[in-house]
C-alpha cells in the first residue's frame, strides 16, 4: 500500500535519513524503531508532506505522493498524528475531532455524530465537550488519535502515540487498533518506544539507525537480530 | 530610533507600537530641561537617555511582562492603549501647537563640496552614531549584554542556567527607551516637536527596521540609511508629499521577498 | 429560525429583545443618540467584519481601513462622476476590495509572510492607499471627495440621499445580516477549519485543510464585508479625505470593538461597540457638564479603560458577561 524507496533527507549537512526503502502492505499492522534521532519523525513527515524528500520516492497505492502538501496527502487517504501533540487547544475536544471529520463530510450534523463515535470508542467520550487545553497528556495523546481517525484514513500514521500511558490504558489503546485494523483493514504504521505495545501490535518492524534502516522482519526476528541488540537494546533500555 | 525598537523586538519579541510617542515624551522633556536649565539639547542627550531607560525598565516589569506568553494581538492592544494614554497626556500638557528649541548653531551650516549641510543635522548625526557605537560594544563586550542577547537566542536556555529573563527583558526594553529618548533629544535639535508625531514616527521606526532586519542593530542602521534614501530620491522624482510612498514599497517588497529584513536572521 | 439554529434558548430571546430594543429606538431618540446608535452599528458592523478574518480565521490585520476607504471612495466617485446608484456602486467597492484582499492574501500567503509580519504588511497596504489617494486627482486627492447634500426632508433609498433615521436602519439591516452569517458560517465547514487554522495550522493541514485556500476566503470575505461599511459610510457623512479614511487610527478604532468585546465570538463585536462608542460619547457628555475643554483627555481615559480591558479580561468583555448569564458563548 505505502512503498518507500531510497528516501533520503539531510538538515543542514546532517543526513537524517539515507537511503531507506520499506513497504506498508495493505491491511498490516508495521512498527518503526530505533533510538531518538534516528530518522523515524524525518520519515513520517516526509510520508505526510511536511518535507519534501531530497531524493527518492514515496507512493501509496501506487500513485506517487512525494511533493504534494499535508492536506493532500491526508486527502489521499493517509492520517496522521503528532509526537508532540497539536490540539487546538480553544476548541472543544468534540469540535477538534470535527475538524477531520469534515473532510469527507460536509454536513455538520453528520460530522458530529461520526466524531461522537470515535470519541466513545476511544474512551473520551465524558470529556467531548470540554476545551481541549484542558486535558491531561494521555488524553491529548487519544484526541490526536480521534481527529485522524475522524479523516477516515485507509493507512494511519501513529507518532508515539503510546508514551505517557500506564500500562493498562497502552493495552486499551493497543486493543483499539487492533479492532480498527480487524473490522476496517485500517493499515497502520507505528513509530513507537513502548515495547510492550510495539511487540504486541507489529507484524512487521523496521529498525533505524542513524537514519539507515538496519534491520527488518518479524518481531521475533527483530529482537534476535545481533546488529539491533548491539546498537539499539544494547545501548537503551527503553523497554 | 530605530535601533530602539530592534532592539526591542529582538530580545524580548514585543512588538513596541508605542515607540514614537515615547519618542516624543523624550523630545517635550528636552525641551522643557532645555528652556529650564539653558543647556545645549546634546548635552542633555544622557540624563535623557537615562530617565526613559527607567521609563523603559518600569513599562517592561510592570505591564509588558506578564504579557510575554499572550497571543500577539494581546500585547499589541496593550501598546496601542500606552500610545493612546502617552499620545493624548502629550497633548493635555504641551497643547496641539508645534514647539521648537533654537540652539546657538541652529542656523549654522557646513559647506560639504557641492552640498550644503545644517550644522544641526550634522551634529545631530554625530551623536546618533556615537549611541549606536556605544550600544554595539554593550552588547558585544559586556557581560549583561551578552547574557542579554543569549534570553533573545533561546528562551528557555537562558532560564535553565539562571539569568533572571523578567529582569533581563525589563533592562532591554529599558535600553531600548533609552535610544528612542537620545534619538527624542537629537531629533529636537532638527525639528519641532507636537503630540501627533508619535504615531507617525512609530511607522517609520518599523519601515526602517523591518527594512533591515527586526532585531537586527547594523539592519536598523542600514534600514534607515535605505530609507532615508528612497524617500530622498521618491520626493525628488516625484512629488515630494508622496515619497513616503515610496518607503512602504520598499517594505511590502522586502517583506514578500525576505520576511527576515536585509540583515536578520531568520527565525522559525 | 434554521439560520439560528443552536442558539441556546435564552440567546435566542435576549437577542430577540435586542433587535427590537434596536428596531424601536429611533422612535424615541434624538437627533444626537441616533448618530451615536448609528455609529456603534457601525462599529458593531466592520468589528464583525474583521472578526471574520483575526477571531475566525487568526489572521491579524492591521490595515482594514484599506477596505473601509477603497469601498467608500469607489462607490462615492461613481457616484459623483457618473450618478451611478449606490446600489450598484456598492458592487464595484464589493469586487475592488475582494480583489484588494485577495492581492494582499495571496502575496502574504504565497510568501509566507504571517503573524507580526502580516499585520505590517497590512499596515504598509493602508499607507500606502492613504498617500496613493492623497494625490488621486480623479478623487479630488487630499483636498477631499464631497457628495452633493440633498435636503434631509425626503428620504431617497436608491440613491441613499436621505435622513440620519434612513442610514440607522441600513446598518442596522447590515449588523444584523452580518450576525447570521457569521453564526452560519462559524457552525459550517468553513468556520471549523478556520478556526482550526487559529489554533494550530500546521495540524489543520493534517487533517486535510487547505490552509491557503481557506485562508484567503477568510481575508476576501472580511475585505467584501468591511467595503458595504465603507458605502455606507460616505453617503452618510459625505465627505471623503484620504488622510482620515486610510489613516492607521481609523484601522485600530474598528477593531477595539471586537477585541474588547471578546475576539472570535459572534457578539463580542457588538457588546465591543456598544461600550466603546458608549464609553467615547459618555465621555464626551460629562466633559461638557464638567466644562473641562481640554483636548485628549476624553482619549487618555480611552486608552486607560483598554488598558483595564486588556490586562484584566484578556478574552474579552463578551465571555465573561455570557459566563454570568450562562449562555454559551
Amino acid at each position: 500500500m505505502l512503498e518507500i524507496r531510497n528516501l533520503s533527507k539531510s538538515f543542514r549537512g546532517l543526513r537524517a535519513v539515507r537511503e531507506v526503502s520499506f513497504e506498508v502492505p495493505e491491511g498490516t499492522i508495521n512498527a518503526l524503531i530505533g533510538p531518538n534521532g534516528a530518522g523515524k519523525t524525518t520519515i513520517f513527515n516526509m510520508v505526510a508532506g511536511v518535507y519534501a524528500p531530497d531524493s527518492g520516492s514515496i507512493s501509496f497505492r501506487k500513485h506517487p505522493i512525494h511533493g504534494l502538501r499535508p492536506d493532500q496527502v491526508c486527502a489521499a487517504g493517509i492520517g496522521r498524528t503528532f509526537q508532540i501533540v497539536k490540539p487546538f487547544a480553544g476548541l472543544s475536544v468534540l469540535d477538534n475531532v470535527m475538524v477531520g471529520a469534515f473532510l469527507k463530510e460536509k454536513s455538520a450534523a453528520r460530522a458530529r455524530q461520526i466524531s461522537a463515535g470515535i470519541l466513545e470508542r476511544l474512551g473520551l467520550g465524558p470529556k467531548r465537550d470540554l476545551p481541549a487545553s484542558t486535558l491531561t497528556l494521555p488524553d491529548r495523546k487519544r484526541l490526536e488519535v480521534a481527529r485522524a481517525l475522524a479523516t477516515r484514513p485507509k493507512l494511519l500514521l501513529l507518532d508515539e502515540v503510546m508514551a505517557g500511558l500506564r500500562p493498562t490504558e497502552c493495552d486499551q489503546m493497543v486493543e483499539v487498533f487492533r479492532e480498527l485494523n480487524r473490522s476496517q483493514g485500517l493499515t497502520i504504521l507505528l513509530i513507537e518506544h513502548v515495547m510492550r505495545a510495539v511487540m504486541a501490535l507489529a507484524r512487521h518492524i523496521g529498525v533505524l539507525h542513524h537514519g539507515e534502516l538496519i534491520a527488518r522482519g518479524t518481531p521475533e526476528q527483530v529482537v534476535r537480530d545481533p546488529a539491533v541488540l548491539e546498537c539499539y537494546l544494547g545501548e537503551e533500555t527503553e523497554v | 530610533m530605530a535601533l530602539g525598537l530592534s532592539v526591542i523586538f529582538g530580545v524580548v519579541r514585543v512588538v513596541n507600537f508605542a515607540h514614537g510617542e515615547m519618542m516624543t515624551v523624550a523630545m517635550y522633556l528636552t525641551l522643557v530641561l532645555v528652556s529650564a536649565l539653558k543647556l545645549d539639547p546634546l548635552v542633555l542627550l544622557a540624563p535623557i537617555a537615562a530617565v526613559l531607560f527607567v521609563f523603559g525598565y518600569l513599562l517592561q516589569l510592570g505591564l509588558i511582562n506578564p504579557f510575554i506568553n499572550r497571543p500577539e494581538h494581546s500585547q499589541f492592544m496593550l501598546l496601542v492603549a500606552v500610545a493612546l494614554v502617552l499620545v493624548n497626556a502629550q497633548l493635555i500638557v504641551f497643547g496641539p501647537d508645534a514647539q521648537g528649541i533654537r540652539t546657538a548653531y541652529s542656523f549654522d551650516s557646513f559647506q560639504l563640496g557641492p552640498l550644503i549641510v545644517d550644522a544641526a543635522k550634522v551634529y545631530a548625526a554625530a551623536a546618533a552614531l556615537v549611541v549606536a557605537g556605544a550600544l554595539f560594544a554593550f552588547f558585544r563586550f559586556t557581560l549583561l549584554g551578552k547574557s542579554i542577547r543569549a534570553c533573545a537566542d533561546n528562551y528557555q536556555g537562558a532560564l535553565v542556567v539562571g539569568l533572571n529573563v523578567k529582569r533581563l527583558y525589563a533592562l532591554t526594553f529599558g535600553l531600548g527607551a533609552a535610544c528612542v529618548g537620545a534619538a527624542g533629544a537629537m531629533l529636537m535639535v532638527v525639528i519641532d516637536v507636537t503630540p501627533t508625531l508619535g504615531p507617525a514616527y512609530t511607522l517609520l521606526a518599523f519601515v526602517i527596521v523591518i527594512t533591515g532586519g527586526l532585531g537586527s542593530m547594523p539592519g536598523a542602521l542600514l534600514g534607515g540609511l535605505l530609507i532615508g534614501l528612497t524617500e530622498a530620491l521618491g520626493g525628488v522624482l516625484f512629488v515630494p508629499s508622496a515619497k513616503s510612498m515610496f518607503a512602504f514599497a520598499l517594505l511590502v517588497l522586502v517583506l514578500l521577498f525576505r520576511p527576515q529584513g536585509i540583515l536578520g536572521k531568520k527565525t522559525s | 429560525m434554521r439560520l439560528l439554529e443552536g442558539v441556546p434558548r435564552r440567546g435566542l430571546i435576549l437577542l430577540a429583545a435586542l433587535l427590537v430594543c434596536l428596531i424601536a429606538f429611533p422612535l424615541f431618540a434624538s437627533g444626537y443618540l441616533l448618530a451615536v446608535g448609528f455609529l456603534i452599528l457601525y462599529y458593531a458592523y466592520v468589528g464583525q467584519a474583521w472578526n471574520v478574518m483575526m477571531g475566525f480565521a487568526g489572521q491579524l490585520s492591521l490595515g482594514h481601513s484599506l477596505y473601509v476607504g477603497l469601498g467608500a471612495y469607489a462607490a462615492a466617485a461613481l457616484y459623483v462622476h457618473f450618478g451611478v446608484s449606490p446600489w450598484i456602486g456598492l458592487g464595484a467597492s464589493i469586487v475592488l476590495c475582494a480583489l484588494a484582499g485577495a492581492v494582499i492574501g495571496l502575496l502574504a500567503f504565497r510568501f509566507g509572510v504571517s503573524g507580526v509580519y502580516f499585520a505590517i504588511l497590512t499596515i504598509a497596504f493602508a499607507e500606502f492607499a492613504r498617500i496613493g489617494f492623497d494625490h488621486f486627482a480623479w478623487v479630488r486627492g487630499s483636498s477631499g471627495l464631497f457628495l452633493p447634500v440633498a435636503n434631509y426632508t425626503e428620504n431617497d433609498l436608491w440613491n441613499l440621499r436621505g435622513s440620519p433615521v434612513m442610514f440607522y436602519y441600513l446598518m442596522l439591516a447590515l449588523t444584523a445580516g452580518a450576525f447570521v452569517l457569521c453564526h452560519a458560517l462559524l457552525r459550517s465547514r468553513m468556520g471549523y477549519y478556520w478556526r482550526a487554522i487559529r489554533e494550530d495550522p500546521d495540524a489543520a493541514q493534517s487533517l486535510g485543510v487547505n490552509t491557503f485556500r481557506y485562508k484567503m476566503v477568510a481575508v476576501v470575505l472580511s475585505a467584501a464585508m468591511t467595503s458595504l461599511a465603507g458605502v455606507v459610510f460616505a453617503f452618510y457623512y459625505n465627505n471623503l479625505f484620504p488622510e482620515q479614511i486610510f489613516h492607521i487610527s481609523r484601522s485600530i478604532e474598528l477593531i477595539l470593538g471586537p477585541i474588547i468585546g471578546g475576539i472570535g465570538t459572534l457578539v463580542g463585536p457588538l457588546v465591543g461597540a456598544l461600550l466603546i462608542t458608549g464609553l467615547a460619547e459618555g465621555m464626551r457628555e460629562l466633559m461638557l457638564q464638567l466644562g473641562i475643554d481640554v483636548p485628549g483627555v476624553k482619549q487618555v481615559f480611552y486608552g486607560l479603560c483598554l488598558l483595564l480591558v486588556v490586562m484584566f479580561l484578556p478574552d474579552g468583555v463578551w465571555p465573561a458577561i455570557a459566563r454570568r448569564l450562562r449562555l454559551h458563548a
